[in-house]
């Protein structure tokens, strides 16, 4: 098996339910005369999982067989909830958590203030319905808010636009 | 890996990754190319990044500890979640500053083994909050003026700064939005919530004014496009205050402005230093030291026991 496969079968500590891959955490998988160079981006600065990351992407590959790992971090471009693959959004949609939709545009000019929540088109991963209302604007974890679906009134967790 | 057992499961690494305090934790840089822009003053570089990690790093202590005290659990969640944005924000810029020294410290030995004379962060970031409403105030003011700084440091000269910069403002956004609402949410509330809100605004406010006092290693490195004065972000640190600020109700002086926060026309005693005004304060020793140089009020003497005992007592401990 090449490198990038290998790499593309290891699963987000968090999010089990998806790859390190579809989530946009890997950048790049290069494979060299006597190694492998993974190269990663944390999603928030204070991500608590980023050692577990890199030791899951080490072991996976050096079980398949490859020697020399390097999993390298890199900071910019900042990692942005754009870069979760389809198969990511449908299998995080499948789990229960509905997928982020597009990121804020950045106009030019100072960051803007958001006193009100934004109006939302979050659908409820459950029964589909887009009346829903925001419970917590802070999850599990950064990236995740709560919110409560109005039609099947079933809680649930959706990734932040970031 | 197997959940039967939460701490076996922290630890189930095939690797020598350890849950302990610092140690066990790979440096947040590893593997980020590292490299210096030309002309930059190294010292002075590692200096900077010291104020701006230790800013971070003692309010995510402040914050961290109101868990188990605040109001709601969902506000629990979200200051620990702030928390660690900041916490991850400063592990970067200590790695950074040690770096840049490099005199072979990481960000633990900065973290766990300064002294309170020391430390490089600014006064409001070690104050203690007397109730919620002093931490929502302090928030906003820490959160408006650090975004507005991220927001132009995103183009240092320094790559890293940048990089650090640009994923800091994503996150900044978010914190000041929470601490914004919550102002609102508490000065255009009850009669009660008001009061406390517009009381705790006046009492954070004056010793503000720190934040804009350029010390001389960030007017040297601003010259050289690495770091931001901080004099320049008042402007837009006005115009988020009065924006929240009137959305909330909150009247704390009638023509406040940071240019007023930091007037030395009030001094103690005048007319203009009565309970309430904004510029009550601005002449108290508070804001006559920067902590900047490392003058620091008791109180981090206070945070760094708590957050250095273990490193102290155990030295490279782990379990």
């Amino acid at each position: 098996m090449i490198a990038e496969q290998v790499v593309a079968t290891v699963t987000d500590p968090e999010l089990p339910m998806v790859t390190l891959a579809e989530l946009g955490i890997v950048r790049e998988v290069r494979e060299h005369g006597d190694g492998v160079t993974v190269t990663i981006t944390p999603t928030y600065s204070g991500c608590p999982a980023m050692e577990s990351i890199r030791a899951d992407i080490a072991g996976a590959l050096r079980t398949a067989g490859f020697g020399r790992v390097e999993v390298r971090t890199v900071l910019a471009p900042a990692w942005t909830t754009d870069w979760i693959s389809e198969t990511g959004r449908r299998k995080l949609a499948e789990a229960g958590i509905a997928p982020p939709g597009a990121a804020p545009r950045r106009e030019a000019g100072p960051v803007p203030l958001t006193l009100m929540p934004r109006p939302s088109t979050v659908r409820c991963p459950r029964c589909g319905s887009g009346q829903t209302e925001a419970l917590a604007a802070f999850g599990a974890t950064a990236c995740r808010e709560l919110r409560r679906c109005l039609a099947c009134r079933e809680p649930f967790e959706h990734m932040k636009e970031i | 890996m197997a959940f039967d057992d939460a701490y076996g499961a922290l630890t189930d690494h095939d690797d020598d990754a350890r849950w302990a305090y610092g140690t066990g934790f790979t440096d947040p840089l590893a593997g980020v190319p590292a490299g210096f822009p030309e002309g930059v003053d190294r010292a002075g570089l590692a200096a900077y990044c010291l104020m701006l990690g230790d800013d971070a790093l003692i309010m995510s202590h402040r914050l961290q500890q109101w868990v188990t005290r605040a109001p709601e659990l969902e506000d629990e969640m979200a200051l620990a979640n702030i928390g660690l944005d900041l916490l991850g924000q400063a592990r970067l810029l200590l790695a950074r500053a040690g770096e840049a020294e490099g005199a072979g410290r990481d960000e633990d030995d900065l973290a766990y083994r300064r002294d309170p004379h020391e430390f490089r962060n600014v006064r409001l970031a070690e104050r203690a909050d007397a109730d919620f409403a002093h931490l929502i105030a302090r928030l906003l003011v820490l959160t408006t003026w650090r975004l507005a700084l991220f927001d132009r440091l995103a183009g240092s000269r320094d790559p890293m700064l940048a990089a650090i910069a640009a994923k800091g403002v994503k996150e900044l956004t978010y914190h000041r939005d929470y601490a914004a609402r919550w102002t609102v949410r508490l000065g255009d509330g009850t009669a009660l919530s008001h009061e406390r809100m517009t009381a705790a605004v006046a009492e954070v406010l004056p010793p503000a004014a720190e934040l804009f006092q350029p010390h001389q290693i960030e007017l040297s490195l601003a010259a050289a496009g690495v770091a931001v004065d901080p004099a320049t972000l008042r402007a837009e640190f006005d115009t988020v205050l009065a924006e929240v600020l009137t959305t909330a109700t909150i009247d704390v002086a009638p023509g406040f402005s940071a240019t007023a926060v930091g007037s030395p026309a009030a001094t103690p005693g005048s007319p203009a230093a009565t309970a309430g005004s904004p510029a009550a304060a601005a002449g108290s020793p508070e804001t006559a030291a920067s902590g900047r140089d490392g003058e620091h009020t008791e109180a981090l003497g206070g945070i760094l026991a708590e957050m250095q005992g273990l490193a102290r007592a155990v030295p490279g401990g782990a379990w």
